[in-house]
């Protein structure tokens, strides 16, 4: 059982940080929904208005670190320019992928919205983490921040969805392959 | 263990909201930078080139960049400024909402090419 590194790094940037977020993105809708919903009379402890600060902190870190590898790591193997006259395009995705108008679209549409819709996930969950820390249990008497906070929220759960969606289906169609091959255990 | 007792809330007459104020409207400019500066270096070489901060990322690193740069700048500024006082923040939601959804339909490429 082999995997390349490159092939390790697209499971650590999709798998780990990206899928991860989207998990941890449902789990901060539901905690806000229910921590601030107007049939919610027992007040929280104050350990729980911490704890969605940390919570919304560590998707912070989680955002940043998956647009960071995306954009720093992954991205430069993906639009690698291949040597002219090359036939097999295998170590080229993007070039994989314009060769063909039955692939051409997952570039032109799904890599290059995916490729900045991605960002507006940190930047948005940035911001949550900043009021959800800043304010804590306050929060619950700022009905207007409250409103913000998960309007943005919801719109890094949608960016995260649009950049893990066509990243996970580019990565089927032109997988980024290639580097060191790290054998992680041998068969039968 | 019994998690520790709810301490009283404190009215909100006397927790500012400029420093949530600022923290949204920055994000706002933020977002909206990201999709401002994706067309326009989609739609301008000299921008194109200007955005290539690093090679092997292209346009994208300093697209990226710029916008995360202003966002924090925007955002300590206005912080410096709100913090300790309450500003009309109905008026910042919907600003700071407006460029939000301006940033994601800009990042949107069918729409950017309508441009």
């Amino acid at each position: 059982m082999e995997i390349t590194t490159r092939s390790l790094w697209t499971l650590v940037h999709g798998m780990g940080f990206g899928a991860l977020y989207l998990l941890a993105c449902s789990g901060a809708l539901v905690e806000l929904y229910r921590r601030y919903s107007a049939h919610n009379d027992v007040p929280a402890a104050a350990r729980d208005d911490k704890f969605l600060g940390v919570y919304l902190a560590a998707m912070a870190a989680m955002a940043w670190l998956a647009v960071l590898t995306g954009s720093y790591v992954i991205y430069p193997w993906y639009r690698a320019v291949p040597p002219a006259g090359l036939h097999n395009l295998g170590a080229f995705p993007r070039s994989l992928l314009l060769s063909s108008p039955s692939t051409s679209g997952w570039h032109s549409l799904g890599m290059e919205w995916k490729e900045y819709i991605a960002w507006l996930a940190p930047i948005s969950i940035t911001m949550a983490a900043a009021v959800a820390l800043q304010y804590g249990r306050n929060l619950k008497r700022q009905p207007q921040l409250r409103s913000a906070v998960l309007c943005f929220v919801w719109v890094s759960l949608l960016a995260a969805g649009v950049a893990a969606f066509f990243g996970a289906t580019i990565n089927k169609h032109a997988p980024v392959e290639g580097g060191n091959t790290i054998q992680l255990m041998h068969g039968e | 263990m019994h998690a520790p007792i709810a301490a009283p809330l404190s009215s909100s007459e006397e927790i500012a909201n400029g420093a949530g104020a600022a923290a949204i409207l920055a994000a706002g400019v933020g977002a909206f930078l990201v999709g401002v500066l994706a067309v326009a270096a989609d739609k301008s070489a000299a921008i194109k080139d200007l955005m290539n901060f690093w090679k092997p990322t292209g346009a994208l690193s300093g697209v990226t960049t710029s916008a995360v740069v202003i966002w924090l700048v925007v955002w300590a500024i206005l912080h410096a400024r709100w913090r300790n006082r309450s500003v009309a923040l109905a008026s910042v939601n919907a600003t700071a909402l407006m460029l939000l959804a301006l940033g994601l339909l800009l990042t949107f490429p069918p729409l950017a090419d309508l441009l």
